[in-house]
């Protein structure tokens, strides 16, 4: 009786899975909720913690199986410390991470677990190589850490050399030193897909490889994502990059999510006061369409005694009182679209003087 | 997976281009410095001396003869003279390598263990752990090592065991604070994050990807204690701390000569050119070896 209740009950619950996944309402593959870190400042006479850095306060984003999320950000808002929370290389002071569904942590996913599921190239590519180690034992040695015997795992690092490109026969002994920018870099990509991962971090991947090299390694990128079924986190600074690679961009500011949503319509119409700043700082192909004043000025806030409210207050043209005083939360702009923002402007009813009026019925 | 579709040709008859990897360097560039060659073969001959001393000694090193003391440099059967009680120098120099290089290499090869487990530990770890450990290191620095070595020798009492324990606590300071701050330099490094992101344990990342890349740094920095090593225990062994007579040990050779510095200098000095060109052989090839081992890549 109760098998057969559960035989009937299934299918429509799958059903309506494809059917989502059809309309592009796929479900998240990674949700990230709340993520906080801060680091200490010790000091004084007892070593107490006098002041901390507030590197990421509080950010929550989903990732939807088989999408690239970009993430871009002035250098030092925090990019890069979420890849590592990410990753758990850092500990997260609170907030939880959630693959397919399954917490990481003590009682859902164990690091070991998310770390075949989730793996990270970084941005260096020669200091994240073992200058002892040849290629093929660095590619090898994370499937051997996960008990693939030692025979297998050289033969999967022969193949994945193949499939970023280079002659196995001519790498497979060679050591770091002795390989350029771009092939370190293939390597790297190589060692990230030797665990078979769900998701791969990029963290300023092709961000250290000159222009032609960094275009190579793009399409690298995207031909192995088709191939592995692979879901992108793509950190970069580069606007244009995450412009070509992203289906989906979250802006940061100092450690805090300001903008989220679907490629074009944040690069065609940034709600962000940061996010529209940032995107008129991109140089533009046109000579006559060159920026005759500086977007923003100044320096970013130091993190660790950010500003009140707002966090960009101190460097928004449209500021108010009301943004020293209340932070806004993150809030849906655009339905259709997916697109979210943090700011008083967007959010109807919050009191700025550009803010849309309130409607009565929702 | 298992398809290697390539768009690098694959000549399957090619085979795989080897390259030469850190040691084979290293050696190929020891191999063009002649002074750490000329330097490594004394520390070699000193070594075979050692090992090889009944057959290389002409006379018994203990066998005193009250007719024959004090022999000059070059005395017909005995070669390097005899010494304050009629027993052959040749001999008891070439035993006496025995005794001490044991003496300068073993409380050395103890402190490497000890004290580099216990860098890469505290390095590795970091935070509390190496805050405890390198503190208790910082206590041992204090003292001048000299100092520390014939207290520590005094307490235990004379003996060639005793000797080699203090110097051994004398080594582990230095050791581990070496290992120490490499292995923090080579833990902050992406590779080390890396390999902790593929969900290694603790003890894989040390073993395969700290240890290659540190106990080069800590091997030459100790070739370089060696010296140091010879030299402390003939002081302990010169003061009496060490090896007891009459066993032939250059420092307590030099010692027991002392009085008959007046009457045949040179003599009294042979012990005292043993421990120099035997402490300056491996301080120089401890320099070659760095300079070797420097590789820029």
């Amino acid at each position: 009786m109760s098998a057969e209740s559960i035989a009937v009950e299934t299918p429509p619950a799958e059903t309506a899975g494809h059917a989502g996944h059809r309309s592009g309402e796929r479900r998240a593959l990674v949700s990230v909720n709340d993520l906080k870190k801060y680091f200490p400042i010790r000091g004084g006479l007892l070593n107490r913690t006098i002041a901390n850095v507030q590197a990421v306060d509080g950010i929550s984003f989903e990732v939807k199986r088989g999408e690239t999320l970009g993430i871009v950000g002035e250098s030092g808002c925090g990019k890069s410390t979420t890849a590592r929370l990410l990753m758990r290389l850092i500990e997260p002071d609170s907030g939880d991470v959630i693959i397919d569904g399954k917490r990481v942590g003590a009682d859902g996913m164990s690091l070991r677990g998310m770390r075949r599921q989730m793996q990270m190239v970084f941005q260096d590519s020669f200091a994240s190589l073992n200058p002892r180690l040849t290629i093929e034992d660095t590619i090898a040695f994370g499937p051997m850490v996960h008990g693939v015997p030692q025979a297998e795992a050289r033969t999967r690092a022969r193949d994945l050399l193949a499939k970023v490109g280079l002659d196995p026969n001519l790498f497979i002994r060679r050591y770091p030193h002795e390989l350029s920018g771009g092939q370190r870099q293939r390597i790297n990509i190589a060692r990230a897909l030797a665990l078979e991962p769900k998701i791969v971090l990029l963290d300023e991947a092709v961000s250290a490889l000159d222009k032609s090299v960094e275009a190579q390694v793009l399409n690298l990128l995207m031909d192995l994502k088709r191939d592995f079924e692979l879901t992108y986190i793509f950190i970069s600074h580069d606007l244009h990059v995450v412009h070509y690679v992203s289906d989906r961009v979250l802006v940061m500011y100092l450690g805090q999510v300001v903008e989220i949503g679907p490629v074009d319509e944040i690069y065609a119409s940034p709600r962000h006061p940061y996010t529209q700043a940032l995107l008129s700082a991109m140089p533009s192909m046109d000579p006559d369409n060159r920026a005759e004043k500086p977007p923003l000025a100044g320096d970013p806030p130091n993190p660790i005694n950010p500003p009140s409210g707002c966090r960009f207050h101190t460097r928004c043209p449209f500021a108010e009182d009301l943004c020293s005083k209340r932070s806004p939360t993150l809030e849906l702009v655009d339905a259709a679209a997916g697109q979210f923002a943090a700011c008083h402007m967007t959010s109807p009813g919050s009191g700025h003087s550009k803010a849309p009026q309130k409607r009565a019925t929702a | 997976m298992n398809t290697p579709i390539a768009e690098a040709n694959i000549d399957v008859a090619q085979v795989a281009v080897q390259s030469r990897g850190y040691w084979t360097t290293v050696l190929q560039r020891l191999r063009r410095d002649r002074v750490t060659l000329f330097f490594g073969s004394v520390v070699l001959a000193i070594i075979l001396v050692a090992i090889f001393a009944p057959l290389l000694a002409p006379h018994d090193p203990y066998h005193a003869s009250m007719i024959k003391r004090l022999k000059p440099v070059g005395t017909e059967g005995h070669l390097l003279g005899t010494d304050e009680t009629g027993r052959d120098m040749l001999s008891r120099l070439i035993y006496g390598a025995r005794l001490s290089l044991f003496m300068g290499i073993m409380p050395v090869i103890n402190a490497l263990v000890i004290g580099g487990a216990l860098g890469i530990i505290a390095g590795f770890v970091g935070g509390r752990t190496n805050m405890i450990i390198m503190r208790a290191m910082d206590v041992f620095y204090a003292f001048p090592s000299v100092l520390l070595a014939i207290a520590i020798s005094g307490a235990l009492g004379a003996g060639i065991f005793n000797a080699i324990i203090s110097l051994t606590l004398v080594f582990i300071p230095p050791l581990a604070r070496v290992s120490e701050s490499v292995t923090t330099q080579v833990r902050n490094l992406d590779y080390v994050d890396a390999a902790r992101a593929s969900g290694a344990r603790a003890l894989t990342i040390i073993r395969v990807h700290v240890l290659s890349n540190v106990l080069g740094a800590i091997f030459i920095y100790s070739t370089s204690l060696i010296s140091v090593s010879i030299i402390l225990a003939s002081g302990l062994s010169f003061l009496g701390l060490g090896t007891k007579p009459p066993e032939p040990e250059w420092g307590l050779m030099l010692n027991t000569l002392r009085q008959a510095i007046y009457v045949n200098p040179v003599l009294a000095a042979l012990p005292g050119v043993m421990i120099f060109i035997t402490s300056l052989s491996f301080n120089l090839v401890s320099d070659g070896l760095r300079s070797a081992m420097d590789i820029k890549v």
